[in-house]
C-alpha cells in the first residue's frame, strides 16, 4: 500500500468519529499530497479491503470516512457480546426527525402542527442522543428555539449529506404543493394534483 | 362531548388495532383512509369521524389529547360540510381542505421516515470503532466509586439507611437548678473567709446547671446584703466579699 493510504488507516483506526478530509488534510503537510493524492489513497484503502476480502469496509459517511465491520458479521459479533446494535429509533422520533430534517431550522411549534402531537419531550431526548440541536432562535413570540440535525443524525442513517435523502419531489406527493381542490379549475376534467389516493405503506 | 349514533354495518368493519401502533392521530386518520380505500381529496368526513371517535375511546387519557384534538376538528368539518351552499358558490372553500393539506403532508413524512428507517437499519449493523477518547482534564474521577464490591455498596446503603430511621433529635430535658445548695455552700466558704473567688465557690469540673445555681445563689445572697461582688476590670476576676462579716467586723 501507498504510504499515504497507510497513514490513512491508521487515522481512522484511531478516530472514534467518521475522519473529514479537513482533518486528514490537518495531518499532512500540504507540499507533501495534493487534494487528488488524498482521494487516491482513500480510493486505494477502499479498494484493498474490497478486493482483498477484509471484515471491514471503508465507508464515506456524514462528510467523512468511517471504516465499519461488514454486515454479514453483525450476528456473530453481537452474540459474542463484543458490540451491541444501537436501539432502533421509535416511528415517532423517525417523523420527527424527518420533519427536521426537511425543513431545519424549524421550531416546535411547526413540528407539532405537521405531527399533530406535542413534540417536547421527544425533542428533549433527540437531543441528548445528539441527532438534533439547536441551530438558533426564530422571531416572533418568546423567539422559538429552531433545531437542526447534526453529524450524529447523518452517521445514524449512514449519510454523506442530507442531500442523499429523496429530494422533495422525488417522493410520491409534494410537500409544499397540496392538493387544494378549491383552487383547480372546473371546467378541467383531469384533476392530477388530486388524485392522490393513499396506498398502503411498504 | 360527541355522541354518534352507531351504525352496526360500520362497526363490523373495524378491525381491531393497538392504537399504541400509531404515531398520532394523524397516522390513525392515514391507516383508517386506507382501510377504507377512501380517496383522499373527498374523505367521507361524518364516516371517517365517527370510526375516528370509534377507535379513541379504548385510549387513556395521557395519550388521548393530541387524538381528542384531532376528533373535535373532523366533528367540526362535519358540521361545516352540512352547512347550505348554493349551487357554483363563489369563494366557497372545501373544509376539507385544510386537512387533507395536513395528511398530505404528514403522507410525506411517513414516506422520509421509510427511507430513514431502512437506511437505520442497515448501519445498525455495522460497527465502528468502539475507542472513545478520554478527557484528560478530569482524570477518572469514578475509579475510587466504581471500586467498590457489591457487599459493600449494599453495607454502605444499610448503614445510610439505619442513620436515616434515627432522625437525630437533640433531646433538652429540663434539670431542676439547687440553688439552695448553692446558697449553702457560698455561706459556708464564706463563713471560713471574708473573701472569695469563683472558683472557690464552683468546683472546676462543675456541670452547667451547678454553674448556674452557684450565679444564681451569688446574686441572691448579694440582693440580700449577705455578700457584694466585685469585679476589678471586665471579664477579671469575681470577688465575693461577706458583706455580714465585714458589717460584723
Amino acid at each position: 500500500m501507498n504510504p499515504l493510504a497507510k497513514l490513512l488507516e491508521a487515522a481512522l483506526f484511531a478516530s472514534a468519529h467518521p475522519v473529514t478530509m479537513e482533518e486528514i488534510r490537518g495531518m499532512i503537510a500540504r507540499d507533501e499530497a495534493s487534494s487528488d493524492d488524498l482521494t487516491a489513497a482513500m480510493d486505494e484503502l477502499r479498494r484493498h479491503y474490497d478486493d482483498d476480502g477484509h471484515g471491514v469496509e471503508l465507508i464515506e459517511v456524514a462528510g467523512g470516512w468511517q471504516i465499519l465491520t461488514r454486515p454479514e458479521f453483525t450476528e456473530v459479533i453481537e452474540r459474542a457480546q463484543l458490540a451491541a446494535r444501537p436501539q432502533r429509533l421509535s416511528a415517532a422520533a423517525l417523523e420527527t426527525l424527518a420533519i427536521i430534517a426537511y425543513r431545519q431550522p424549524i421550531g416546535r411549534a411547526e413540528i407539532e402542527e405537521i405531527r399533530g402531537v406535542g413534540a417536547g419531550q421527544m425533542l428533549k431526548s433527540l437531543h441528548e442522543r445528539e441527532l438534533i440541536e439547536v441551530v438558533g432562535r426564530g422571531e416572533g413570540m418568546g423567539r422559538p428555539l429552531l433545531y437542526g440535525t447534526t453529524p450524529g443524525f447523518l452517521e445514524h442513517f449512514a449519510l454523506r449529506h442530507l442531500g442523499e435523502l429523496p429530494r422533495a419531489d422525488e417522493l410520491a406527493i409534494a410537500l409544499r404543493e397540496p392538493a387544494r381542490p378549491a383552487d383547480l379549475p372546473e371546467e378541467n376534467g383531469a384533476t392530477p394534483a388530486r388524485a392522490a389516493t393513499v396506498q398502503p405503506r411498504g | 362531548m360527541v355522541v354518534l349514533t352507531r351504525d352496526p354495518g360500520v362497526e363490523q368493519e373495524v378491525f381491531v388495532v393497538e392504537l399504541t401502533a400509531f404515531s398520532g392521530p394523524l397516522d390513525l386518520l392515514l391507516s383508517l383512509i386506507r382501510d377504507e380505500q377512501i380517496d383522499i381529496s373527498d374523505i367521507p368526513v361524518a364516516r371517517v369521524a365517527e370510526q375516528f371517535l370509534k377507535r379513541i375511546r379504548t385510549l387513556g387519557l395521557d395519550e388521548a389529547a393530541d387524538y381528542l384534538e384531532m376528533a373535535a376538528r373532523l366533528v367540526r368539518i362535519k358540521a361545516q360540510m352540512l352547512l347550505p351552499r348554493r349551487e357554483g358558490e363563489e369563494g366557497w372553500e372545501d373544509p376539507r381542505a385544510e386537512l387533507v393539506r395536513r395528511l398530505l403532508e404528514y403522507q410525506q413524512v411517513r414516506e422520509v421516515v421509510d427511507v430513514l428507517e431502512r437506511r437505520a437499519d442497515e448501519r445498525r449493523g455495522r460497527f465502528a470503532r468502539a475507542y472513545l477518547p478520554q478527557d484528560l482534564s478530569s482524570p477518572a474521577p469514578q475509579a475510587a466509586i466504581l471500586a467498590l464490591s457489591l457487599p459493600e455498596l449494599f453495607a454502605a446503603v444499610d448503614r445510610v439507611l439505619r442513620v436515616a430511621r434515627k432522625p437525630l433529635i437533640h433531646d433538652v430535658v429540663p434539670r431542676a437548678l439547687d440553688v439552695d445548695g448553692a446558697i449553702a455552700t457560698v455561706r459556708a466558704v464564706l463563713a471560713m473567709r471574708a473573701r472569695a473567688r469563683w472558683r472557690d465557690v464552683s468546683a472546676p469540673n462543675a456541670e452547667p446547671w451547678q454553674v448556674l445555681s452557684t450565679l444564681l445563689a451569688i446574686l441572691e445572697l448579694a440582693k440580700r446584703g449577705e455578700l457584694r461582688v466585685a469585679q476589678d476590670r471586665p471579664f477579671g476576676a469575681v470577688e465575693i466579699t461577706n458583706e455580714s462579716a465585714g458589717e460584723a467586723a
